[in-house]
């Protein structure tokens, strides 16, 4: 096991990490402000991929389908925040998760309708195509290394939009006290309809940077919204901070504990026996850790106490 | 309400008389949909004991219904290659016996249910729901990880497992016997809502605090309930797998979760009739309209959108008109 296989996966569970922020800082912004659970999530992050395959494949630009799958996804999650989710925000959390269920039964259906079974493809651009050399001699795809970056970015941004602008500060004191802000003159439901397509903005954009290493496919979304919860419950419910550090402690987790575990396992035991044990033990890391911190501190790391 | 009791009765009418009437016109398709809906039923049952009266919103019990699934896969896939499951400490040998398989599949839930209630329950809320969720998926990676059970192709079992007294190859014999076992658990839910037990339940949904004045602690009230909620989701799992002589970990998957709480929602949240009516819903649903388009999961999406939103109550609470329980 030699320090520059160490290095590279440290990155690849960082470009996973980030690439889950993505998904969970819409989340979490959601929850804090609007109090929604929202499991249609992943449907966005979907949609956000579809656009882009799609526009890629039409005018063969990986910029243009960027910005199809940030205003497809935006757009996507406006509409159905008008038409279903503003009813939601006054009923119980099961109404919520029910419905939201019910938004990805009729996405995914009506995505496979559109687009058929199998799934697209949305290629790399040449230039953001082959390894990079890092400063030690380490190679590293330069297309993992791009979207570790823009994440990055994005966190920034995210960071600046939220502690410096009008926007933000509207956004913060609808997290603390939404009644208040309405009196104030804030049109509470425009923003909502704001932070709502944000966040899926934000999603639809993980989804197509995520949509050129995998394969673009109905059914995408799903498992990534629940790492993405996992990600928000370690991190504490509503918290951008805890989103961005849950989801950094999720990526390293699930990628170093999928290549080291077996390793480990093959001190105790032979090694098929050692592979097996060790990839169950991986599969299931980040859920233990997940219930770990959840036993040390019942509200995440970064939570209001409940 | 005089009205609900007329729903209920339809209800059991349906239940009776469809494969009654299968035998005669020789349709044993229709009794394995009908076998499917009373499974589905059993399952809904146990959730709605933890989500309807403990207000529990549970989105993992896929857990036990996948645990009660491969109680029964592994122990019949035992029995069938003729090799022990475990030789050490003491010898334990497969079965194909219905009884034991089930009971089993009860204990095991039980103890995975008290695990992860009592991890579950030191959140509420969102947390909750969430943590539950990824109980969920930790059984579901494992499952599809543990290539000595068939990994992400599942077990089959070529032969029905066998209860004393009834050939359960037969379909109306094995539709019996789930029937059976419903109107048992029916019987035991509608005992134990009415119990003090369920009064208490009841309460610390509503007023935690207020139950805690008392003297009752609530979290240990709820955490009973949600063992024995997925104690019978768990027999409704190893069910399932005699019904299909096939486990997979689909049946872990959180798509489950989410279908056994739309059974609930369809037919009427914290009623005792809710997820008999929803489990039969669900199966006409599935069966008519899957019929006629294979993107059916859009309609069902969309019912199940306009139930949430304009039918409190399921439809239980729409025919008879009085607000849902849950609240």
């Amino acid at each position: 096991m030699s320090l520059i296989l160490l290095i590279e996966q440290v990155l690849n569970g960082l470009q996973f990490g980030i690439m889950l922020f993505l998904m969970a800082a819409g989340l979490t912004l959601i929850f804090g402000v609007m109090g929604l659970i929202n499991l249609a999530h992943g449907s966005l992050y979907m949609i956000g991929a579809f656009c882009a395959a799609a526009v890629a494949g039409l005018t063969g630009s990986f910029v243009l389908a960027l910005i199809a799958a940030l205003a497809g996804a935006a757009i996507a999650g406006a509409l159905v925040e008008l038409v279903v989710i503003r009813r939601l925000y006054d009923k119980d959390h099961l109404d919520q998760v029910l419905a939201t269920f019910a938004l990805i039964l009729i996405f995914s259906e009506g995505t496979r309708w559109i687009f058929g079974s199998f799934p697209l493809f949305l290629d790399v651009p040449d230039y953001l195509s082959g390894p990079i050399t890092l400063p030690g001699g380490i190679e590293y795809p330069l297309y993992r290394l791009t979207l570790i970056i823009v994440g990055l970015l994005v966190a920034l941004g995210l960071y600046l939009l939220i502690s410096k602008t009008r926007l933000g500060v509207q956004i913060r004191a609808g997290e603390n006290d939404r009644e208040m802000i309405a009196a104030l003159g804030i049109d509470i439901a425009k923003l909502y309809t704001i932070v709502f397509a944000l966040g899926a903005a934000l999603a639809g954009l993980a989804g197509a940077l995520v949509g050129a290493i995998q394969s673009v496919q109905v059914g995408m979304g799903e498992p990534v919204l629940i790492l993405a919860f996992v990600v928000i419950v370690i991190g504490g419910i509503g918290s951008i901070k805890g989103a961005l550090i849950g989801a950094i402690l999720v990526g390293l987790t699930d990628t170093l504990g999928g290549i080291f575990l077996p390793e480990v396992m093959k001190l105790f035991f032979d090694p098929s026996t050692a592979t097996s044990i060790g990839s169950s033990v991986a599969s299931m890391a980040i859920y233990i850790l997940m219930a770990a911190i959840l036993i040390l501190r019942p509200s995440g790391l970064f939570g209001a106490r409940a | 309400m005089i009205r609900e009791t007329y729903v209920n009765a339809l209800a059991v009418a349906v239940l009776l008389a469809v494969p009654a009437w299968a035998v005669i016109a020789d349709e044993p398709f229709t009794i394995t949909l009908m076998t499917r809906a009373a499974i589905f039923a059993v399952a809904a049952i146990g959730l709605n004991i933890a989500l309807g009266i403990g207000g529990l919103v549970s989105f993992g019990h896929a857990v036990f219904f996948g645990l009660g699934g491969y109680a029964m896969g592994i122990l019949a896939h035992h029995a069938q290659t003729y090799t022990a499951l475990a030789e050490w400490p003491i010898l334990i040998e497969g079965t194909k016996s219905m009884p034991v398989i089930w009971l089993l599949a009860v204990v095991l839930s039980a103890l995975a249910a008290l695990v992860i209630g009592i991890l579950s329950l030191r959140t509420s809320g969102v947390y909750f729901i969430m943590i539950t969720l990824a109980f969920g998926q930790m059984f579901f990676f494992f499952a599809i990880s543990w290539a000595e059970y068939g990994g992400e192709d599942g077990l089959s079992i070529y032969v029905r497992n066998g209860f004393p007294g009834l050939n359960t190859l037969v379909p109306i014999h094995f539709y019996g016997l789930c029937l059976t076992v419903l109107f048992l658990v029916l019987v035991f839910a509608w005992r134990l809502v009415n119990s003090p037990f369920g009064l208490a339940l009841n309460a610390a949904r509503q007023a935690p605090i207020r139950v805690e004045t008392v003297g009752l602690d609530p979290v240990r009230i709820k955490l009973v309930a949600f063992v024995i909620s997925g104690a019978i989701t768990g027999l409704a799992g190893a069910m399932f797998a005699d019904l299909n002589r096939f486990v997979s970990p689909t049946m872990f998957s959180w798509q489950t979760s989410g279908e056994i709480m739309i059974f609930i929602i369809l037919g009427g949240v914290g009623r005792l009739f809710g997820p008999v009516v929803g489990a039969l819903v669900f199966v006409a649903l599935e069966h008519w309209l899957g019929g006629l388009s294979d993107y059916w999961h859009i309609y069902l999406g969309l019912l199940l959108l306009l139930t949430v939103l304009f039918g409190r109550g399921g439809l239980i609470g729409m025919v008879s008109g009085r607000r849902a329980v849950h609240d």
